[in-house]
C-alpha cells in the first residue's frame, strides 16, 4: 500500500469486493426481485382473485370478519386490497397465543369476504426477507446485510477514485476482448446507474441505523423507546376498560379521512381494544402515496364515538431526509414504469458485482494459464463465483418450480419451497466443486435457461393461468412474471451457449500452451 | 500488490491486518462518537439531532476506511481514527456528564 492513493483505493476495492461480493450478489438479486414482491406473491398464490377496488366495502367486510372471529382480541390489523395486492388481509393478536409471535393472519377474498383457500407460500416475501435477513436469526442477518451495504458504498467510492476518468471510460466499450470487455462493462454499468447505486447502499444503512449505530440514541435518550416515540409520534393506547361498547363502523372513519386527505389510499389500519369503551382506531396513509413515510398522514379515532382524536405531527427536515432515503430504497411509491426502472437498476447493481467477481478471477487466472493446475485459492474463488451466481439463479428457479409442483395441501408447504431454494443452491455448489470451471458455468446456466424458460409452460399446465389466459384477461402481474421468466431463460441460454463453446480470446493463448483450455475444448 | 502472494513478508501481512482492524474497530468507534456528538451537541430538537448524528456517522466511517488504507503506515492508520475518537469522546463525555443530573 505504498504505491499511492489510487493504487491503495484499487486494492481496497478489489479485496473488499471479493470477500463480500458473493453475499452482495445474493442481496442485490433477491432485493431486485423484492421490487416485485406483490407480483411474485400473486404468481405464487394464483388462487387469490383480483376484484375492482372498493375500500369502504372491504373495510366493512374486514370488520364483520374480525368481529365474528377475533371479538376478544386486543389488537386488529387490516390491510386493504390495492392495485398490487388483490387480497384483503386481516390479522389479530390471538388471546391464546396462536400464530407467528401470537399474531394470526388471514387473507380474505375482496368480493366475497370469505377466507382465501390459497396454497401456503411465502411468495415474494421470501426474497424480500432474505434480502436483508439472509435467513439468519434476528439480529445477525440484519447486521451482516448492513455490513454488506457499507462495503457496497465503500466499493462505489473506492471504484470512483480508482477510475477517476469515469466519464471518459463510460464511452469506452471494447467488446469481444476478454478481460478488457469485462472491465469496460463493469465500469459502464457502474457509472450508468451510479446515482441509484449510491442511493441504494447509503439508504440501506439509514434503514437500520438505529440498530447498527445506536450510540447517539443511547447517549441522548438512554434507550431506543423514547427515540421511536418522538420519531413516529406514537400515542399512548389506553388500557381496555372492560366495558363492552360496539365498535364504530370503520367505513365511517375512512370517509372522515377522505374528507381530510381526498383520494388518500390507506395502508395499515389498526384497531386497539375492539368492542371496548376504550377502543382506538388508527388509519395510516399507504406508503404508495408518497416517497417518504409521512407520520403526519396518520389519523387516530375514538373507536366508540368515531371522533378524531389526533393526527400525526408534521415532519422535521431531518426526518424528511431520513424517511426519503428509506422511501427511495423501498420504492413503494413507484408506479409500473418506475418500478421496472428500479428492477433494471437492481439488475445493473447485481451485474456490477458479478462482473467484478469474474474479473478478479480472470485477471489472476491469466498468470496461471500456462500451468496445468490452478492454485487452490483461485479454484476456491472460481467455485464460489459459480455457486453464488448461476447457483443462486438455480435456487430461485427451484423455489418457483416447488411452488407449482408441491401438492397444495402439503403440511408446511411454504417451508418446503424455501428448502428447495437452499437445497438446489447447495447442490449447485457441489456441482461447481466437481466440474471444471467453464463446464460448470455452462451446465448450470443451461439448466437455469431450461428452468426459467419452461416456467410459463409449467404455470399454464398446473394452474390454467398461463400467458394465453393472463394476456387475454389483462392480468399483467401474472403475464409480467411469465414473460420475465421467459426473458431470463433466453438470456441464460445465450450465456450458456457462450460458456459451452470454446472461448475465442483464450484460444489464442491456448496455442501458446494452455493444456487446460485445450482439454476442456474437447 | 504485484508481488507474488507467497513472497510477502510477515510484517507486511500483519500491517494489513492491523489496518483492517483499525478501519473496522477504530472506524466504528469514530463513527459512533460522531453520532453521539451529533445527538448531544447539534442545536436542534432532540430527535432531529439524534437522526442527523446517525446520518452523518456513516460518512465518517467511510472516511475512516479510506484513511486507514491510504495512509503511509499502520501506526498512522490507528492514530488517524483513535485521536479524533478520543477528542470527540472527551467532549461527549463532558457534555453527557453536564446534561445528566
Amino acid at each position: 500500500m505504498k504505491e499511492g492513493f489510487r493504487q491503495a483505493m484499487a486494492w481496497l476495492h478489489t479485496w473488499t469486493g471479493l470477500i463480500f461480493g458473493w453475499l452482495l450478489f445474493a442481496i442485490f438479486l433477491t432485493g431486485t426481485l423484492a421490487y416485485f414482491k406483490e407480483e411474485i406473491s400473486h404468481w405464487a398464490k394464483p388462487e387469490v382473485n383480483s376484484h375492482p377496488l372498493d375500500a369502504e366495502r372491504s373495510l366493512a367486510m374486514a370488520q364483520r370478519y374480525l368481529e365474528a372471529n377475533a371479538g376478544t382480541s386486543s389488537n386488529w390489523l387490516i390491510r386493504l386490497p390495492s392495485e398490487r395486492e388483490p387480497a384483503l388481509s386481516v390479522g389479530w393478536r390471538d388471546p391464546q397465543g396462536q400464530g407467528r409471535r401470537g399474531f394470526v393472519r388471514k387473507e380474505l377474498d375482496a368480493a366475497s369476504g370469505a377466507e382465501v383457500q390459497a396454497r401456503e407460500s411465502r411468495g415474494g416475501d421470501f426474497f424480500y426477507r432474505f434480502h436483508f435477513e439472509l435467513q439468519m436469526p434476528y439480529p445477525w442477518g440484519r447486521w451482516l446485510a448492513s455490513c454488506c451495504a457499507f462495503v457496497m458504498l465503500l466499493g462505489l467510492v473506492t471504484g470512483i477514485i480508482t477510475h477517476k476518468k469515469i466519464f471518459k471510460e463510460f464511452f469506452t466499450f471494447r467488446p469481444g476482448k476478454g478481460q478488457r470487455s469485462w472491465l469496460d462493462g463493469h465500469n459502464a454499468i457502474g457509472v450508468l446507474a451510479l446515482p441509484f447505486h449510491l442511493m441504494i447502499s447509503y439508504s440501506s444503512l439509514v434503514i437500520f441505523m438505529y440498530m447498527v449505530m445506536p450510540a447517539g440514541i443511547l447517549a441522548s435518550y438512554g434507550n431506543s423507546g423514547g427515540y421511536f416515540d418522538e420519531l413516529f409520534g406514537r400515542d399512548e393506547v389506553p388500557e381496555a376498560a372492560g366495558e363492552r361498547v360496539p365498535l364504530v363502523p370503520l367505513p365511517q372513519l375512512y370517509a372522515k379521512v377522505q374528507q381530510q386527505a381526498p383520494g388518500a389510499r390507506m395502508g395499515f389500519i389498526q384497531v386497539y381494544n375492539p368492542g371496548d369503551r376504550n377502543a382506538r382506531v388508527s388509519l395510516a396513509r399507504a406508503a404508495a402515496d408518497s416517497v417518504a413515510y409521512k407520520r403526519s398522514a396518520n389519523w387516530t379515532f375514538d373507536g366508540t364515538s368515531g371522533a378524531l382524536l389526533t393526527q400525526g405531527a408534521p415532519e422535521s427536515a431531518a426526518m424528511m431526509t431520513a424517511f426519503t432515503f428509506v422511501g427511495l430504497h423501498m420504492g413503494n411509491f413507484a408506479g409500473p414504469g418506475l418500478r421496472w426502472l428500479y428492477f433494471v437498476f437492481g439488475i445493473a447493481g447485481t451485474a456490477v458485482i458479478g462482473t467484478g467477481l469474474v474479473m478478479w478471477l480472470g485477471k489472476r487466472q491469466l498468470k496461471h494459464a500456462k500451468s496445468a493446475h490452478m492454485p487452490g485459492e483461485l479454484r476456491l474463488v472460481e467455485v464460489l463465483n459459480i455457486a453464488s451466481m448461476s447457483g443462486l439463479l438455480l435456487g430461485v428457479a427451484a423455489f418457483f418450480w416447488a411452488n407449482r409442483l408441491l401438492p397444495p395441501a402439503l403440511e408446511g408447504r411454504d417451508g418446503w419451497e424455501i428448502d428447495s431454494f437452499f437445497t438446489l443452491w447447495a447442490l449447485a455448489l457441489l456441482h461447481a466443486a466437481l466440474r471444471p470451471g467453464r463446464r460448470a458455468w455452462g451446465e448450470q446456466l443451461a439448466l437455469g435457461a431450461l428452468a426459467f424458460g419452461l416456467l410459463p409452460l409449467l404455470n399454464a399446465l398446473t394452474t390454467g393461468q398461463g400467458l394465453n389466459h393472463s394476456l387475454a384477461v389483462g392480468d399483467w402481474a401474472m403475464a409480467g412474471f411469465d414473460l420475465t421468466a421467459l426473458g431470463t431463460g433466453l438470456f441464460l441460454a445465450w450465456a450458456a451457449g457462450k460458456m459451452l463453446r470454446a472461448p475465442k480470446v483464450v484460444a489464442k493463448r491456448a496455442a501458446k500452451g494452455d493444456k487446460r483450455t485445450a482439454l476442456e475444448a474437447q | 500488490m504485484n508481488r507474488k502472494a507467497a513472497g510477502l513478508p510477515l510484517s507486511y501481512r500483519l500491517a494489513v491486518a492491523s489496518r483492517c482492524l483499525a478501519a473496522c474497530g477504530g472506524g466504528y468507534v469514530l463513527a459512533a462518537q460522531v453520532s453521539v456528538s451529533g445527538a448531544l451537541l447539534l442545536p436542534m430538537a432532540q430527535v432531529d439531532a439524534a437522526l442527523t448524528g446517525m446520518l452523518l456517522s456513516f460518512v465518517f466511517l467511510l472516511l475512516a476506511f479510506i484513511w486507514c488504507f491510504a495512509c503511509s503506515n499502520a501506526w498512522r492508520a490507528w492514530a488517524g481514527v483513535l485521536l479524533p475518537s478520543l477528542a470527540l469522546g472527551l467532549v461527549n463525555g463532558l457534555v453527557y456528564w453536564m446534561k445528566t443530573p
